[in-house]
């Protein structure tokens, strides 16, 4: 727990360079993440990242040092040729884009680490810190990297906001951007050129083989929570930035623990939380309505049945008992039971003694439910030309579903009949 | 204002991905009509819309609007995609989608005016879609989507209107509800094309047609061009010959014009 505190109170330079550094990273990352996880671009950023790695070894060969600015314009050069590679072979010739994908990817990242291991073995003084880039080393952060990622964070940011109305229909509709003038190449450029550079500052903590994780998983999480692109934005970047905290915090309290993967652990877990429990579409949701819907289609199947016995065979006018009810539809006891339940507090039944008998308002729904049965038997056997035996089975679903909006035109389309097929009159409220 | 030449496609000639979809199209459109792009699947229609907006480069041949090179009036010209061509999935409300339509190189980097948000409005109210504004467009039914993009282009307040395929998969409702505004933009003098492959409405809904199969069949005013002779020629029969000959180019890379043919006086297509 004291390491905890020690770890929050930044007193440690060291701490501070690292964590401020991984959260500046990864919030980049996530920011321009969003973009190309809205253009379907997902697989781009992975080859963008594992093809900045022959740029990185190049720079370091020709300069024959580690110093992050000359670093990194190898690494932009090489992200940019690889990118344009994507481009060119997509466009120019008859492969598809993911080809042209898997291929700028497995190419450029060959060659890198056939540069790596060149470099590795030509026994340099302080090659060893080259291999970092494979897999990230945030803990070898300096205070000049620190500067460096900062002044890159805060230009990314700069630009997404000053374009942001540009990107945002350049990613929903390119083509409709380009009719209208705007000048689309050079925010695809502009794009290319900040993913190049998130990505470029990014593999510092993560390495080339997780930076996908970095780039695509903030923005898959945040999508989950909103339908806003602002908001999408704003919290794909905390998303970024807590798993970034995260990460170095756990690499701080145990030092054997590697940053870049834990980074990217956090980020699956929140990942994976966002996506069951998001309010829209999320697995939680989703089972939740299926409960709903299985409780509703039980308590309607259970007033029809006290429609049927009390009303049409005018069964005990007191009320009926369980047995009576269970005779003439089997449903599992715990199932019924808790719908009883439910009809009581709705006020739909009455408890007399033993017994149970539908209320007036529990009639009109009652009612409800067996004029829709009825109506859609109607419309099947009239409209769908359906043999009887085949109708009952598809409104027992269907009385279910209809809503009022439907009910009136499918009453205006039967012409408000009195029968169903089986000559079974149906119920009207008045 | 009517009657103008409104767009003038000058010896076109495309192909997609080396194969040639276009020959030698050439017409001229009078501005203040209703006019349909027809023809069966595959005869080059989106081709012909694309190389209008100069979303890809033709082999030859050129297009003018109002006389002029596209980059010139580029403000006076709206696009409606296809529906399907877009992820209705995409984080955006059905208003933020129409406020698209005024994003202009004017106002790059800056916020929209109050006046482009009242024309906005406006144009949801023309599509009957103001209800839904604040309405995440993955939540819209087909119909729904089609408004919003036509309310986007009404927010473009543009001259000409190129639409392809608006009327496929919309309710009976905003067939008719669509086909209200592209009169009403009609009647203003303004000129609307749309790629439309249902030959059954075609007559009714337009005044103008431009009958295609990878050449030009005709182009006219309906009565002229709606004909059984016309249309034989442009459903019936495969055009052999010149259907071989593009596989051909395809397969052989061979070029379709020699290097120094490219006709592109004023070069509408750079």
């Amino acid at each position: 727990m004291n390491d905890v505190w020690a770890f929050f109170s930044f007193s440690d330079p060291t701490v501070r360079i690292v964590s401020l550094g991984t959260v500046f990273l990864a919030m980049s990352a996530s920011v321009v993440g969003t973009f190309a996880f809205l253009r379907k671009r997902a697989l781009v950023g992975d080859a963008i990242a594992h093809a900045i790695l022959p740029g990185i070894a190049i720079a370091f060969m020709l300069s024959g040092t580690k110093n992050p600015i000359v670093l990194m314009m190898g690494a932009l050069i090489s992200g940019w040729l690889a990118t344009w590679a994507m481009e060119y072979i997509t466009e120019k010739t008859k492969l598809s884009n993911d080809t042209a994908v898997a291929l700028v990817l497995s190419v450029f990242f060959g060659i890198g680490i056939m540069l790596l291991t060149h470099i590795q073995h030509s026994g340099t003084g302080n090659q060893s810190g080259l291999d970092q880039y494979l897999f990230g080393k945030a803990a070898g952060m300096t205070e000049q990297d620190l500067w460096t990622y900062s002044v890159v964070a805060l230009l990314l940011l700069t630009v997404v906001i000053s374009l942001y109305k540009e990107l945002k229909v350049y990613s929903f509709n390119p083509d409709f951007a380009a009719v209208s003038g705007l000048p689309v190449k050079a925010i695809r450029r502009i794009l290319n050129l900040v993913t190049v550079l998130a990505i470029a500052i990014g593999i510092q903590s993560v390495g080339v083989v997780l930076m996908a994780a970095l780039l695509i998983t903030p923005a898959a999480a945040a999508r989950a929570w909103t339908s806003s692109l602002k908001i999408m934005l704003f919290l794909a970047a905390l998303i970024g930035g807590i798993s970034g905290l995260s990460g170095s915090l756990i690499s701080y309290l145990s030092p054997a623990m590697p940053t870049g993967p834990w980074i990217v652990m956090t980020l699956s877990i929140i990942t994976l939380l966002s996506l069951f429990f998001a309010p829209r579409g999320g697995a939680l949701s989703r089972l939740l309505k299926q409960r709903r819907h299985s409780q509703k289609i039980l308590n309607e199947n259970l007033l029809k049945v006290f429609y049927k016995l009390s009303v049409e065979r005018k069964l005990e006018k007191s009320g009926l008992n369980v047995a009576e009810l269970l005779a003439e539809r089997a449903i599992n006891k715990s199932d019924f039971a808790a719908a009883i339940k439910r009809l009581k507090r709705k006020n739909w039944l009455l408890a007399e003694g033993k017994k149970l008998k539908l209320s007036s308002i529990g009639l009109v729904e009652a009612r409800r439910v067996v004029r829709l049965h009825r109506l859609w038997e109607m419309y099947l056997s009239q409209r769908l030309n359906l043999k009887e035996d085949h109708i009952h089975p598809n409104a027992e679903s269907m009385e279910h579903i209809i809503s009022p909006e439907l009910e009136a035109l499918l009453l205006k389309e039967l012409d408000f009949p009195t029968q169903d097929p089986h000559n079974s009159p149906i119920p009207y409220s008045n | 204002m009517k009657n103008q030449t409104a767009l003038e496609v000058h010896n076109l000639t495309a192909s997609y991905q080396r194969k040639p979809v276009l020959w030698e199209i050439d017409f001229k459109v009078p501005s203040g009509h209703l006019i349909g792009i027809l023809g069966p699947n595959g005869s080059g229609k989106t081709t012909l819309l694309r190389n209008i907006m100069n979303l890809m480069e033709a082999d030859s041949g050129y297009v003018k609007i109002f006389g002029k090179d596209l980059d010139e009036v580029r403000s006076r010209l709206s696009y409606v995609p296809q529906r399907e061509s877009v992820d209705w999935n995409f984080p955006a409300s059905v208003r933020e989608v129409v406020e698209m339509g005024r994003y202009r190189p004017g106002n790059l980097l800056r916020r929209l005016k109050s006046s482009d948000k009242q024309k906005v409005k406006a144009s949801l109210e023309k599509v009957g879609m103001l209800a839904y504004a604040d309405r995440q467009i993955s939540e819209l039914s087909g119909g729904q989507q089609q408004r919003v993009f036509i309310a986007r282009s009404l927010a473009q307040e543009a001259d000409i209107y190129l639409m392809d395929e608006p009327f496929v998969g919309v309710d009976a409702a905003t067939e008719e509800a669509i086909l209200s505004i592209l009169s009403g933009l009609r009647d203003e003098g303004k000129t609307v094309l749309i790629v439309h492959h249902d030959l059954q409405s075609a007559y009714q809904y337009f005044d103008w047609m431009i009958l295609l199969n990878t050449r030009l069949i005709a182009a006219g005013p309906k009565e002229a061009v709606f004909n059984s002779t016309h249309l034989r020629e442009a459903y019936g029969g495969k055009l052999n010959l010149l259907s071989k000959l593009g596989e051909i180019i395809a397969r052989e890379q061979f070029p379709l014009r020699e290097p120094d043919f490219k006709e592109k006086e004023g070069s509408g297509d750079e």
